[in-house]
């Protein structure tokens, strides 16, 4: 377990001295992260209120905050507005609202379309492509508003992927999503970032799917990080008590995979 | 980056189609109702008669001539563009608060320009050299930017919901009604009656000069709406996301809701205040059109059209005696619709 190494601003994301105050509430409080590399799934854990999204849309430029270090593959982040950010970084929030009457390719065409002008046929093709790719091709002509929740989730992701960012912040893309969904969208995540070279940053509140998708865990409290490192290494019995006040083990399954089990919470 | 381009763009391309049919259907419709009004009111023509007026092939009684050329052209062109107007400002207006019960009339917007053209009338406000309509227009376009500014403050609170920006739209059209009621207390008899009578919303007092300025007004503004269609097509994925997709949320919200003033100021300075339009029209547009904003703002439009100029017909044929003020007639309509979308939607 390891918190906040000194980081040189290479390759990937830097992040230090990040705080970020919303009103008069210190949100997050002078964060460092470590090295967070280009290909790597980080998974952003952490109690209610630890400050996971805010963190992600500080680094998306969606609310103001201050750091003494912001950069993505060196490039100063802080002096770039949110439009200018996401062409490379883009911000998932939760889940798409559903009552939108727009096809499943006008959906992923507003996200190509909305920051500038593409020729409608390669648009259409590209919009198409990232469809098939994450093996909705079908549900194209179908309206967003008669799909399932999964089937929505699928479609925000390939809004978020359409214009091949470098880093993708997925605020609990698996909320709402039965059992199968959430391993095929980790599985699909995992791949894309081999695959892309893409930085994920996702937040999760199931410790288990951490534990068996992520690369790097970054455990968050009270807007500090507690914990950062391997997800085997920050999924600790100590760091659970300290950041959810559970009492809980971390115990390896028959097929290798490590699961938490919680024995009961902690009477303060 | 992505692999191989599989052909999934015929389906998209048979929409994009089967909606420029939708269109043209309603077009011929707009059209049709056009002719019908025309041929309404006191004085009936039957359709080989309008064809001779408006062609002047044959004979025609230079009086009918006057009648529709001077009379119910100019009121038809103006059912036709205020309609276009409120349906495009509704269309917006639902767009950037993200709410299913926002129009000019139902959020304040039309009673703020109400006040500012009301104020005008009533104080005999002039500026040297600048015809009496254009200050009218100016005013009812302060006011209405006005309201339409402390609906965007409102709208830019996180957490702010629909049902709050509903109510506070419902306070600012009580506020502005009240004062509205206050202007007409200190109206003498013949301005009273006057203002009365611009209240309830109606075309009688068209004339080609009111036709250019609404026409103008809309041809200034909807290129505008147009090239921000994908911006505003994003927005209705919330701000986050569309901020996300690269858009600058704050300035195109701050955008839509000026041309919504400009809209709403000329339609209320110029007709009064004509009530549903602005609601009705998005909720049909989208259920016929998706909501890809390039085809959701032309239909708004198109739809306010139809509603505007079916309920000028109307309007002649429900009494022999007398054409109703238009604007009771798409109250008494959208009233029933307001409720039905209010129940089905759950906004509040």
């Amino acid at each position: 377990m390891s918190t906040a190494p000194a980081m040189p601003s290479g390759d990937g994301l830097a992040v230090r001295g990040l705080s970020c105050r919303l009103g008069t509430n210190p949100v997050l409080q002078s964060l460092d992260l470590p090295a967070l590399p280009p290909g790597h799934v980080a998974a952003l854990l952490g109690p209610n209120g630890s400050g996971k999204s805010t963190l992600l849309r500080s680094i998306s430029g969606l609310v103001p905050a201050t750091a003494s270090m912001l950069s993505w593959n060196g490039a100063d982040l802080r002096t770039q507005t949110a439009q200018a950010r996401s062409k490379h970084i883009r911000y998932l929030p939760q889940s798409l609202p559903e009552s939108i009457h727009l096809t499943v390719t006008e959906a992923v065409l507003v996200a190509l379309h909305a920051h500038g002008a593409l020729p409608s046929h390669r648009a259409l093709d590209r919009a198409d492509t990232v469809l098939h790719e994450l093996g909705i091709g079908h549900l194209g002509p179908g309206y967003l508003d008669e799909l399932s929740g999964g089937q929505r989730q699928l479609v925000g992701l390939a809004q978020a992927l359409v214009r091949e960012p470098a880093v993708l912040l997925l605020d609990e893309p698996l909320a709402s999503l039965d059992l199968n969904y959430q391993h095929h969208v980790m599985q699909l995540l995992k791949r894309l970032a081999r695959e892309h070279q893409l930085l994920i940053m996702i937040v999760l509140h199931d410790l288990n799917m951490a534990l068996r998708y992520a690369d790097t865990a970054l455990l968050l409290r009270r807007g500090a990080l507690l914990a950062s490192g391997a997800p085997t290494s920050v999924v600790s019995p100590a760091n659970l008590a300290d950041a959810f006040q559970i009492h809980a083990r971390v115990e390896s399954c028959s097929k290798g995979y490590s699961n938490v089990v919680v024995d009961d919470l902690i009477q303060l | 980056m992505l692999s191989a381009v599989p052909a999934g763009g015929p389906a998209y391309r048979q929409r994009q189609h089967r909606r420029s049919l939708f269109m043209a259907a309603l077009l011929t419709a707009m059209l049709a109702l056009a002719c019908l009004d025309l041929m309404s009111g006191a004085t009936r023509i039957d359709v080989p008669g309008l064809w001779r007026l408006l062609l002047s092939t044959g004979p025609s009684d230079p009086t009918m001539q006057a009648i529709v050329w001077h009379v119910r052209m100019p009121q038809a062109l103006m059912a036709l563009l205020v309609g276009a107007a409120l349906g495009l400002a509704g269309a917006e207006m639902q767009t950037v608060l993200n709410n299913p019960l926002a129009s000019p009339f139902t959020l304040g917007v039309s009673s703020a320009a109400a006040l500012g053209a009301a104020l005008t009338l009533i104080l005999g406000w002039r500026v040297a050299g600048i015809p009496a309509d254009y200050v009218l227009v100016f005013n009812a376009f302060a006011l209405a930017v006005a309201c339409a500014m402390m609906l965007d403050a409102v709208a830019r609170r996180s957490h702010i919901g629909a049902a709050a920006i509903v109510l506070f739209g419902i306070a600012l059209v009580f506020t502005f009604n009240a004062l509205l009621a206050l202007v007409q207390l200190m109206a003498n008899a013949a301005d009273l009656q006057d203002l009365v009578f611009w209240m309830m919303g109606s075309l009688a007092r068209s004339d080609w000069n009111k036709v250019a300025m609404m026409g103008a007004g809309l041809l200034l503004v909807f290129p505008f709406s147009l090239r921000n269609a994908w911006q505003l097509t994003a927005m209705r994925f919330g701000d986050d996301r569309a901020a996300s997709f690269g858009v600058d949320v704050q300035r195109v919200r701050r955008n839509a809701l000026l041309r919504v003033s400009v809209l709403a100021a000329l339609a209320v300075a110029l007709v009064g205040v004509i009530g549903f339009v602005g609601l009705i029209a998005p909720h049909i547009a989208r259920r016929l059109w998706g909501e890809d904003h390039r085809w959701y703002l032309p239909a708004s439009a198109c739809v306010g059209c139809v509603i505007l100029i079916a309920a000028s017909v109307a309007s002649k044929l429900i009494s022999d005696q007398m054409i109703v003020p238009v604007g009771i007639v798409t109250t008494l309509v959208g009233i029933p619709f307001f409720v039905v979308t209010l129940m089905r939607r759950r906004v509040l």
